[in-house]
């Protein structure tokens, strides 16, 4: 706690091929190996098979309770782990905070003290503030999965973009020497940092590409990542293109000047895309904005992968319930 | 009444005496080895004795916030950690604003009879930057030193007219300065750390600005100006640059957090850490201890803002601002700077009485004949960890928590009366 006694990684220690253990939370890469990623998506590839058959449901969690605690708003991300917990046959407790009790005064260390008492086995917890999945970490003996905490990390999402990039780039060997580009509002994006950390974890490299006031310098010192301001660079032989949302916010908060220039300069288009590797890919964390930060046709365009993105999210949300759960107890 | 503390090790900010027979008469030093009958003899076998530590810079939260702090329980943690003297800020609810608020906050100081109470009054009515208070009525009720500390003063209009208006009254302004464009929301540095934990960051730029605003205008009006809480390198190497210059009337502070800790320590996202200005990195502390040894600091304010448990368990976003420390002042800066060879124990024991005395431009305090008795009895040899469920504040919490520390005040004499007691 000294001065100078811990050192900044973003690239998580453990990049070996060995497994680092059963693992109780999932807050972001740091204390997870490369083994343990492909551990997750071979687990990945046994759920999505489940959800092609008819009757989508095995008992794997049955007994369990998966707790959702949704401090910030995500229909989207929590209707995926719910779905991913009832495959399961998991028990939910579903708890979204925007309109209850925070709003009375309550603290968010009393709100999950009381959650708590109904028997959770794992939260699964987003929320507008960087670290809360880490803070939550000491108020509760059950797991915790972070589904987003402010700018800092939302891992499922990351999980679920490598993974749709292994099953959907042509003759996918390894992520060795891959090269992921991300466009657009780097600094507020949670989706970014947590690709980063494991895209590199996984052996690949990450181009970051975006203007200046929304691309933080200091990310070029971690290792594998390098950054621009030109989109058409940032795409020139990437594996996999990824457009950023762009929030109108932006505009009204000095960040950016008018969409029409964000539009000119970093819309990632077929223009731009022909620079990319002849089997890039076209990915999106949604929710898009169509025009602004990717063309229409792109999206709806054979390189895209963005709905199957939104597909692999239920089967990586189980493989993760069930590592942390059935490897916990 | 007379008293002596025996085969102590005598030490000020200017002077080592060695070990001897220190003698109290009534509320002052009587001398160093004399004789004759004392009503009470204090064995410091094994310890050493200083001048009581004067803090200008504490937060005891009256009146109005007294679940974070109040005059009792602040001034009692001062004395625990060696104070003799404090300067409690004006961010109060309601703002000490008023010559009756200052004038009841002495009186009250009095009856506690614990270390001295010197409030400061606020710049601004309600802190709120725009109109200035009665800095003269503020004085005549006991005021010491003029501050919005918490909050920094945009306008630099108002910051002019404020340093004018003391300079007449010969009052200090102390600054916090951070230009509060820049500094937005940021929640800790920005930098490294903050980019990667996706934090909102607050850049030295802020600071280093804001620094400059202030010095130029102690520089035009001539007013005494004390930068609090100076933070980094940049803001610091500001303040060197107008004090080669010959602005004698421009001070610096800097506070045990900064001089301690680097903004690494949010890795943990514990909100314990989350300080205004805000802690910056290893480069930033190392060279705040350069401006000590180079005598560009004038003066160890501990900023000592102690809120409740609840509030530091909300989130890093809404998480107030804020380390409690007056208790370890002395034990943590004496264990990491003087025992780890970066500085001296006759330069901290400067910062802590001779230095701020200056800034104030109150009596030296020494160990002489004469002097008030506020005295501080440390023991330099025993090691023992940080507990924070001991504090007399009331804030039990602490980012030193579990560490072992030497340096731990065992007496504090205000006035010839034990404040403190281990």
């Amino acid at each position: 706690m000294i001065a100078g006694s811990k050192p900044v990684n973003l690239t998580p220690p453990a990049s070996s091929g060995e497994s680092t253990g059963r693992k109780k939370h999932l807050l972001d890469f740091q204390d997870w190996s490369v083994a343990d990623i492909h551990a997750l998506f071979d687990t990945t590839d046994v759920m999505a098979q489940v959800l092609e058959r008819t009757i989508k449901r095995v008992p794997a969690l049955q007994g369990f309770t998966v707790g959702t605690l949704f401090f910030e708003n995500s229909t989207r991300t929590r209707l995926s782990f719910e779905r991913a917990a009832r495959a399961q046959s998991a028990d939910v407790l579903s708890f979204a905070a925007g309109a209850s009790s925070l709003s009375k005064g309550e603290s968010m260390k009393d709100t999950l003290r009381t959650i708590d008492q109904m028997q959770s086995d794992v939260y699964v917890v987003r929320h507008v503030a960087a670290g809360v999945p880490y803070q939550l970490t000491k108020w509760t003996d059950a797991s915790i999965i972070n589904a987003g905490d402010g700018r800092r990390a939302h891992p499922t999402q990351a999980l679920l973009d490598a993974y749709t990039f292994k099953k959907n780039f042509a003759n996918f060997d390894h992520f060795e020497g891959k090269r992921l580009a991300i466009v657009g509002d780097v600094m507020h994006s949670r989706v970014a940092r947590s690709n980063i950390e494991l895209w590199t974890l996984l052996g690949g490299e990450v181009t970051l590409c975006g203007p200046a006031t929304l691309l933080p310098r200091e990310l070029e010192q971690f290792d594998k990542v390098t950054l621009t301001h030109n989109v058409y660079e940032a795409a020139e032989g990437a594996h996999a293109v990824m457009a950023l949302r762009l929030q109108n916010e932006r505009m009204t908060s000095g960040l950016l000047p008018s969409i029409a220039e964000y539009q000119e300069r970093y819309q990632v288009t077929e223009k731009v895309m022909a620079e990319a590797h002849p089997d890039a890919l076209v990915m999106h964390p949604g929710p898009m904005n169509r025009d602004v930060e990717i063309a229409g046709d792109l999206a709806d365009s054979e390189r895209s992968v963005i709905e199957k993105q939104v597909a692999s999210g239920v089967p990586i949300r189980m493989a993760v319930l069930y590592t942390l759960l059935v490897g916990k107890k | 009444m007379r008293s002596v503390i025996k085969n102590v090790h005598l030490l000020d900010g200017t002077t080592d005496y060695g070990t001897g027979d220190l003698y109290i008469k009534d509320s002052l030093i009587e001398g160093i080895n004399l004789s004759g009958e004392v009503d009470e003899t204090i064995d410091g076998s094994g310890l050493t004795l200083c001048p009581a530590f004067i803090d200008l810079h504490a937060h005891l939260r009256e009146p109005g916030q007294e679940v974070k702090e109040d005059l009792a329980s602040g001034l009692a943690a001062a004395a625990a950690g060696g104070f003799g003297s404090v300067v409690s800020m004006a961010n109060t609810k309601p703002t000490v604003d008023e010559a009756g608020i200052v004038a009841d906050l002495v009186a009250k100081a009095r009856k506690i009879g614990q270390a001295r109470l010197f409030p400061a009054a606020s710049l601004s009515h309600g802190l709120k930057g725009e109109t200035l208070t009665d800095f003269g009525a503020l004085k005549q009720a006991g005021a010491v030193m003029i501050t919005d500390d918490g909050i920094p003063v945009q306008d630099s209009h108002l910051m002019r007219r404020a340093c004018e208006y003391a300079r007449e009254l010969d009052l200090v302004i102390q600054t916090h300065s951070e230009d509060p464009g820049l500094r937005q929301s940021g929640v800790m540095n920005e930098g490294l750390v903050s980019q990667r934990l996706g934090l909102p960051g607050n850049p030295i730029s802020a600071e280093a600005i804001m620094i400059f605003r202030d010095c130029e205008v102690a520089a035009m009006t001539g007013a005494r100006v004390h930068i609090a809480h100076v933070s980094s390198k940049r803001g610091m190497q500001v303040i060197e640059w107008f004090k080669a210059q010959g602005h004698t009337n421009i001070t610096a502070e800097v506070t045990p957090h900064h001089l301690t800790l680097d903004d690494s320590v949010f890795e943990s996202f514990d909100t314990i850490y989350k300080v205004a200005p805000p802690l910056r990195t290893a480069e930033d502390v190392a060279y705040l201890r350069k401006a000590i040894t180079k005598g560009v600091v004038d003066s160890i304010g501990t900023d000592h803002a102690p809120h409740t448990q609840a509030e530091k368990d909300l989130d890093m976003l809404q998480a107030p601002f804020g380390i409690p420390n007056i208790e370890l002042t002395f034990p943590l800066l004496y264990s990491e700077l003087v025992e780890k060879g970066a500085i001296t124990l006759t330069r901290l024991i400067e910062l802590l009485t001779v230095g701020p005395a200056k800034v104030m431009k109150w009596d030296i305090p020494t160990l002489e004949a004469g002097k008030a008795a506020d005295l501080v009895l440390l023991d330099l040899a025993t090691e023992k960890p940080v507990t924070p469920k001991s504090f007399k504040s009331k804030a039990k919490f602490s980012p030193w928590t579990g560490q072992n520390l030497k340096g731990w005040p065992v007496r504090t004499l205000v006035a010839g009366k034990p404040v403190y007691s281990a």
